[in-house]
């Protein structure tokens, strides 16, 4: 199925339909996600209303693994198979995925200074998010650090596999060690720990989330490949401008458009 | 096999000539370890409490410093493509070349960090864990740093991008190095720590060259 999606053609013609719905989808999703879990949910009777920061920052540190695992998929995928869009959703997949871990960084801050008296400790959890904030800009910067747009993005799926050594180490950082940050109380075997009046309010944030990154997954893309198409009408479509017959691009046609 | 040896000596006797390389990170090792009583103080037991840290630190820079010059070298005077081009497998010349360079670099850091744990007034009966960590471990980041350094050939600011992709991949060793140093003069034992540290150089030997020729086949296209 997927396989079909990969022609870019059709794949702009699907997002297009695509794009309004999941657009519209992610806002009203996570309107009724915030404002149940910001007024309807009930407040812990420990933390008091600041547990309400969790209904953010658990959907975020979710996205921030699980679109660093897309990333490191599509890059596989643009490896093997050598498929352009599969580098496309790679590259455009990053930098939301960059967001959502420095959201669930700033969120799992706020929420640490009443909780635990401080911002920041370097508690294992902590820090492999960090490592996977910083593994996203290495990629981001990696992908954009060549003259040559095929040899960054080819750099950076290599990058993006070398890279998911970290992604067990962060799921599994607070069972290993003893770390401040509580282990897991929804995915975990025995069913969650986490009350109901709090787990539906959560779910609904999450599909908010997922959602929102499908739109500006999409978004992305589509803006990715229009600028290809953008680039390759400047560069062949107009022969007389460059006066390069041959039809080699050069980097001296370039600003004659510009 | 004699391919393997032969680019192994042909980098040791560049280095050998130049010089200059080998002296260059050990500057950078030393100088940057003695920085660290001007900033944090010259109070003994301060400089006691974070002299592994400080070694480990010291010796992670300077072997991302040394990196650059991995690939980058033969890159520019075509030596690369003539590897690549060799009947020895390309996944065998990254480990020749890893070699090279951890004799190059991993080992003289190895060698002079005692001399530098005295400056920072490490325990001594915490001396040989030391040496013992560095020696297991740089191993681990000289074949992880050939990746980076295969990654960011022809990139336009190669340094800073190196450095920036190869930290989060140094984490693993920095901390169980150090945690080995912690843990030689508690109760704990060092024994877990350095096993660790075994393990990740273990892990990095034969998965390492793989993603790093991969890296240089895609930057020779």
């Amino acid at each position: 199925m997927l396989s079909s999606l990969a022609n870019p053609a059709r794949f702009m013609r699907i997002s297009g339909v695509a794009r309004p719905w999941l657009g519209g989808g992610s806002l009203v999703v996570l309107a009724l996600g915030l404002a149940w879990s910001l007024l309807l949910a009930p407040p812990d009777y420990q933390q008091g209303e600041s547990v309400r920061i969790m209904f953010i920052h658990v959907p975020a540190a979710w996205m921030a693994l699980s679109v660093y695992l897309f990333v490191a998929i599509a890059s596989a995928v643009a490896l093997v198979w050598r498929h352009p869009l599969a580098e496309i959703a790679a590259q455009a997949a990053a930098p939301i995925g960059a967001a959502f871990t420095l959201i669930c960084l700033a969120t799992g801050s706020l929420w640490g200074r009443p909780m635990w008296g401080t911002w920041w400790v370097w508690d294992a959890r902590l820090t492999s998010v960090l490592v996977l904030f910083f593994l996203y800009l290495g990629y981001i910067a990696l992908v954009n650090a060549f003259d040559d747009a095929s040899r960054g993005g080819r750099a950076g799926s290599l990058l993006a596999l070398v890279g998911i050594v970290n992604l067990p180490i962060i799921k599994f950082s607070v069972d290993w060690w003893n770390t401040l940050h509580q282990p897991a109380s929804v995915l975990r075997l025995g069913g969650p720990t986490i009350a109901v009046s709090m787990l539906i309010p959560l779910l609904v944030m999450a599909l908010g989330f997922a959602l929102l990154f499908g739109w500006l997954l999409l978004l992305r893309m589509r803006t990715a490949l229009n600028e290809r198409k953008a680039r390759a009408l400047r560069l062949y479509g107009m022969p007389a401008a460059g006066g390069e017959e041959s039809g080699q691009p050069g980097p001296a046609a370039r600003p004659a458009w510009r | 096999m004699n391919a393997f040896f032969g680019l192994i000596h042909h980098d040791l006797r560049l280095a050998a000539r130049q010089g200059g390389d080998i002296g260059l990170v050990l500057g950078f090792f030393v100088l940057a370890v003695i920085l660290f009583p001007f900033g944090v103080g010259p109070e003994p037991e301060l400089l006691r409490r974070i002299a592994a840290g400080i070694i480990w630190v010291a010796a992670l820079l300077a072997a991302v410093l040394s990196l650059d010059r991995l690939f980058a070298g033969d890159h520019a005077d075509g030596g690369l493509d003539l590897i690549a081009l060799s009947a020895m497998p390309l996944e065998l010349a990254v480990l020749a070349k890893g070699a090279a360079h951890w004799l190059t670099t991993g080992l003289p850091l190895v060698v002079v960090s005692p001399v530098l744990a005295l400056f920072v007034d490490l325990d001594p009966r915490a001396l040989p864990v030391l040496v013992l960590g560095l020696l297991l471990g740089t191993p681990a980041m000289s074949l992880i740093g050939a990746i980076a350094a295969a990654l960011s050939l022809g990139a336009r600011r190669p340094g800073v991008l190196m450095t920036l992709i190869i930290l989060p991949l140094y984490l693993p060793p920095l901390i169980f190095g150090t945690a080995a140093v912690e843990a030689s003069l508690s109760a704990e034992g060092a024994r877990a720590h350095l096993l660790l540290l075994a393990a990740l150089s273990l892990a990095a030997l034969p998965l390492a060259p793989f993603a790093a020729a991969a890296a240089l086949r895609q930057a020779l296209d």
